[in-house]
């Protein structure tokens, strides 16, 4: 099955399978009738603001909220010492560490939750936060990753029993004697420092919640915005104690989630601990700055790389080392076993003789996340440090990039490849994805064009002394080659908090052929209603319009562990597509009894069983639903209905990849970066509604863009977070992106029951090197081998003059 | 203090606090919750509707400036049961995808179009850059609004 194979259309005229088809959830969200958090209103419904820590690091030492209460539309005002006897003033995050609800001790970052007021309307509630009179005892914050370690550095989780240091975990992964023993013998070592910097998922909706607790019956229900509503029921119950029973989680339309969502955060359980205090729902919805400075934020990365290599460019091995800044309670979301989530995928797409890597990390008073945006489990900044190594070291043979990759790609029959720190790459055909890549970009003409750029800007007087004399720009071509990890996981290996990360999926047709598919992951605007249908419709041959795909409520349906790291098509796909292919074995065993024949002498044409050598003679699947439904006398042990349920727990994980090429014009009087060109070749498999995925790679590329260039969160030494806003951290706009050109091959993943492997965050992963390579290539004239993200004009200004900063700390 | 304004062409009114929103106004008294807000500083544009024929970002327009205007919201854009080709075009060309920027999205180029008949890439994409889609990366938005363009009712387009 591939993408192009044609497939029958329904009478909506929409594919009974793959192919191009018109979202179903359009049609709400057009008319503005989505329904998001914010939309919702319930009787009698209240409205809660959380008062804010202004210091990084500080003692708490009082509270008055007298006056807040004092307030007439107040009906509640709730501090971290209330939250102790309720025992609720910490919550578990997901990495088995604690996080403040409200503070009680001590704030550990700007931007912590302190208190929270529940008020009549949102405008009150905002009001009374001013009444509230705080008292801190500033202390020295650790703002600086690199310090945390450091001798004598204050220790910001005194709350745990013992702590002496700022230090979370160590992780490695690979052969380290085998690295070191080829990094000895190798003819060329290049190493280079980088930071990725933390960046932040901004979805356009930010968090929030509404919890109706039900004092009599003890039934909490929360609207959430959450990408994860199994998992965040589960957590409700080991958070307050609820039984698990007694909790339903809704989650509505989501405004965009990239990680954003996954998190159970305070304000969540402080709207539960409101509805418990006053009998009435509480709502609680962030605004753009809470979202910004408190929520989770992502990467935040320190990378040191070593490459290995020979003289003619044959890549032997690949060392790093990280300090991971977790801020200040871990709370990344991570498969247990592996606390810098698929990191160990560093050694990329090619074919290294050894690898090794090792991840440390800290604590920081910043705001606690450390998994979001759109990153795959760290992929996104694996892929980031070797494809700049790979540039660094081209630069340094001075081989070209293109040809660099071409020399070091992994080939075709080295699949199913085992690489260096262990994972199984699934399939691939590297080499060819690059090939579609460099020619639909054309770039040997592009290479023949920034020669000539830059003999212009240098004959018009252009110089590392005077880069703005002539004004001509400088072109810079940048690529990058991704692979990536998704879908986790096997059971075997990955769970969250125990949870092992299986889905389950539950298909009913109904007696005239109808059918609702429940699904356990949640959709913010990946389209998950209509994907899902067609999965259904390819395997039973039901039309998709007649397929109501179901999910976001907790009471609805089967357990599963949500929408992160591209894991929907790769795990909760292949569970729709299973019990799709059970529903159809029993709608065989339906047919046969009505047709009195064997199971065995039917065969499957699409949406209908029908007797081998005699066609004519079958039911369709419409058919089956009413016999299975009706009077037919059944088989010894078969039941009745069209149904079916199941749970799938992934063999291994899947393996996109592709190839990004972006072309980039400078403007060395100003340090200005505009992307000219981007061409993006990916190959997630077979693509089930290839407008769909396209849309989700145009989204990634811009995320790319922007963290490449604009995005991020920076603090000042005091720990003030200065991108409290979005003046102040910027976001790709519509002249900040080119027209994305897109590409496709198709290698399946002989795994996956579609071949399907995942795209969500395919672009968001390889887009930054892209991007980066291709400013750092403009920079060629300046001698420049590397600058941090974002490239800034200002940073980009400071890289020609030989001094780029570091991007995580402003000197003011 | 009370405010009255039409909205949609239905005349409302309401008591209200002299600081609410606009915003606050269309989504919280009157139920238009097409309308949406995401961030502090006027930067989103998800908050994007008409005032007297012109784009507003309601989150900077208080209820009482837009007493005695006229307002026109998303959910003021279908006729009857006829979809606007901007709405058209969005579904058609995958303009959308979580939704959450599409209602400001389709108001500013509804009056593009109104403005513009046939605007260049270039024309929509700094019509929209005051407003931020953060899952589109904008290239089918332009190509919906390229969409809309080519399918406009002959008889509507303004002068
Ligand atoms: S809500 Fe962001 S611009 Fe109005
Ligand atoms: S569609 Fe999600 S922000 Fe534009």
């Amino acid at each position: 099955m591939t993408a192009t194979t044609p497939v029958p259309l329904s009478p909506a005229g929409n594919p009974i399978g793959f192919g191009r088809m018109l979202r179903k959830e359009d049609a709400r969200f057009l008319r503005g009738q989505g329904h998001y958090l914010d939309d919702i209103k319930l009787p009698g419904m209240l409205h809660g603001a959380i008062l804010r820590s202004p210091h990084a690091h500080a003692r708490l030492v009082s509270i008055d909220t007298s006056a807040a209460e004092a307030h007439p539309k107040v009906k509640a005002v709730i501090t971290g010492a209330m939250l102790e006897g309720l025992k609720l003033a910490w919550m578990p995050t997901l990495s088995r560490d604690v996080q403040a609800v409200l503070a009680t001790d001590k704030v550990r970052f700007f931007g912590q939750e302190v208190a929270f007021v529940v008020a009549e309307d949102r405008y009150s509630a905002r009001d009374a936060l001013e009444l509230i009179v705080v008292e801190y005892e500033p202390l020295d914050p650790v703002i600086d990753a690199r310090l945390a370690l450091a001798e004598g550095a204050p220790v910001i989780r005194d709350d745990i029993e013992g702590k002496k240091d700022n230090h979370i975990f160590d992780w490695e992964a690979g052969d380290r004697e085998a690295t070191d023993r080829v990094f000895s013998e190798a003819e060329v070592v290049v190493a280079q420092d980088m930071l990725y910097p933390r960046v932040h998922p901004a979805p356009m909706e930010t968090c929030g919640s509404i919890a109706h607790m039900d004092r009599v019956t003890g039934q909490l229900t929360a609207w959430s915005t959450t990408q994860a509503p199994h998992a965040h029921r589960t957590l409700y119950s080991l958070v307050a104690g609820l039984p698990e029973h007694k909790v339903r989680i809704i989650s509505p339309d989501i405004g965009g989630g990239f990680g954003n969502k996954v998190g159970i955060y305070p304000g969540y359980v402080l709207a539960v601990v409101g509805s418990i205090v006053t009998g009435k729902p509480v709502k609680w919805v962030e605004d753009r700055s809470e979202n910004l400075i408190s929520t989770s934020f992502a990467r935040d990365y320190h990378m040191h790389g070593e490459i290995a290599a020979s003289r003619d460019g044959k890549i032997k091995g690949l060392r790093v080392r990280v300090l991971a800044d977790h801020g200040a309670f871990n709370g990344t979301a991570q498969p247990t076993k592996f606390p810098a989530g698929c990191f160990h995928i560093f050694p990329g797409s090619y074919d290294l003789d050894a690898a090794h890597c090792e991840v440390t990390g800290v604590y920081t008073n910043k705001a606690p996340g450390g998994v979001a945006y759109a990153c795959s489990f760290r992929v996104t900044e694996a892929v980031y440090l070797v494809e700049r190594m790979v540039d660094v070291l081209a630069d340094e043979l001075g081989i070209d990039p293109a040809e660099l990759r071409r020399i070091n790609l992994l080939r075709p029959e080295q699949f199913p490849y085992t690489n260096k720190t262990g994972w199984v790459y699934d399939s691939g055909d590297y080499g060819r994805t690059l090939e579609v890549a460099l020619e639909k970009a054309g770039y040997t003409e592009l290479r023949r064009r920034q020669a000539e750029g830059r003999e212009r800007w240098r004959a018009a007087g252009g110089s590392p002394e005077d880069p703005g004399a002539g004004g001509e720009h400088l072109m810079g071509i940048g690529l990058s080659f991704f692979t990536e990890g998704v879908g986790a996981g096997p059971k075997k290996h990955m769970d969250i908090l125990g949870l092992g990360m299986a889905d389950g999926c539950e298909l009913r047709v109904h007696p005239t052929g109808k059918a609702q598919l429940r699904i356990s992951v949640q959709t913010q605007g990946q389209g998950h209603e209509t994907t899902f249908a067609q999965i259904v419709a390819h395997e039973l041959g039901i039309p998709p319009e007649d397929i109501e795909v179901i999910h976001g409520d907790t009471d609805n349906t089967p357990f599963g562990l949500g929408t992160y790291g591209s894991r929907s098509t790769p795990v909760s796909g292949a569970a729709a597509a299973v019990v799709s292919q059970r529903v159809r074995e029993k709608a065989r065993i339906v047919a046969a009894a009505a047709l009195e024949c064997s199971p065995e002498d039917l065969e499957w044409e699409l949406g209908r069983w029908q007797v081998k050598g005699d066609p004519e003679k079958g039911k369709t699947v419409a058919e089956i639903a009413m016999l299975a439904h009706g009077t037919l006398e059944l088989p010894e042990g078969v039941e009745g209905h069209l149904d079916a349920s199941v749970v799938y727990d992934p063999p291994n994980l899947t393996y996109p990849y592709g190839a990004d090429i972006c072309v980039v014009d400078l403007d060395p009087g100003t340090g200005r970066v505009k992307v000219d060109r981007f061409i993006a070749v990916d190959d997630c498999g077979p693509r089930i509604n290839p407008m769909i995925v396209e849309g989700q790679v145009h989204g990634g590329l811009a995320d790319g863009v922007g963290m490449a260039l604009m995005e991020a969160i920076q603090f000042d030494r005091s720990g003030t977070c200065l991108s409290g806003s979005l003046m102040d951290y910027l976001l790709p706009t519509s002249l900040d992106c080119p027209s994305w050109e897109l590409g496709e091959t198709v290698t399946p993943s002989p795994h996956h029951p579609l071949g399907v492997k995942g795209v969500g965050e395919s672009a968001t992963v390889g887009s930054p090197p892209a991007v980066v390579n291709a400013v750092i290539d403009a920079l060629e004239p300046f001698g420049v081998r590397h600058a941090d993200m974002p490239l800034t004009p200002a940073q980009v200004w400071l890289a020609m003059r030989g001094r780029p900063l570091r991007t995580d700390i402003v000197e003011m | 203090m009370r405010v009255a304004m039409n909205v949609n062409g239905e005349e409302v009114g309401a008591e209200v606090e002299p600081r609410m929103l606009l915003v606050h106004f269309l989504r919280d008294e009157l139920g238009l919750t097409g309308t949406h807000w995401g961030c502090d500083t006027s930067n989103c544009g998800t908050c994007v509707v008409w005032m007297d024929g012109e784009p507003v970002k309601s989150c900077t327009v208080l209820a009482a400036m837009a007493s005695g205007r006229d307002v026109r919201t998303v959910e003021g854009l279908e006729q009857g049961t006829q979809l606007d080709p901007v709405q058209e075009g969005f579904m058609q060309e995958h303009g959308l995808q979580c939704g959450f920027c599409t209602p400001g999205m389709m108001m500013t180029a509804r009056w593009l179009l109104d403005h513009n008949p046939d605007p260049s890439e270039a024309e929509i994409r700094e019509a929209i850059s005051g407003q931020i889609c953060r899952c589109t990366g904008y290239e089918n938005i332009v190509r919906a609004i390229r969409w809309a363009a080519a399918h406009q009712p002959a008889k509507e387009v303004a002068s």
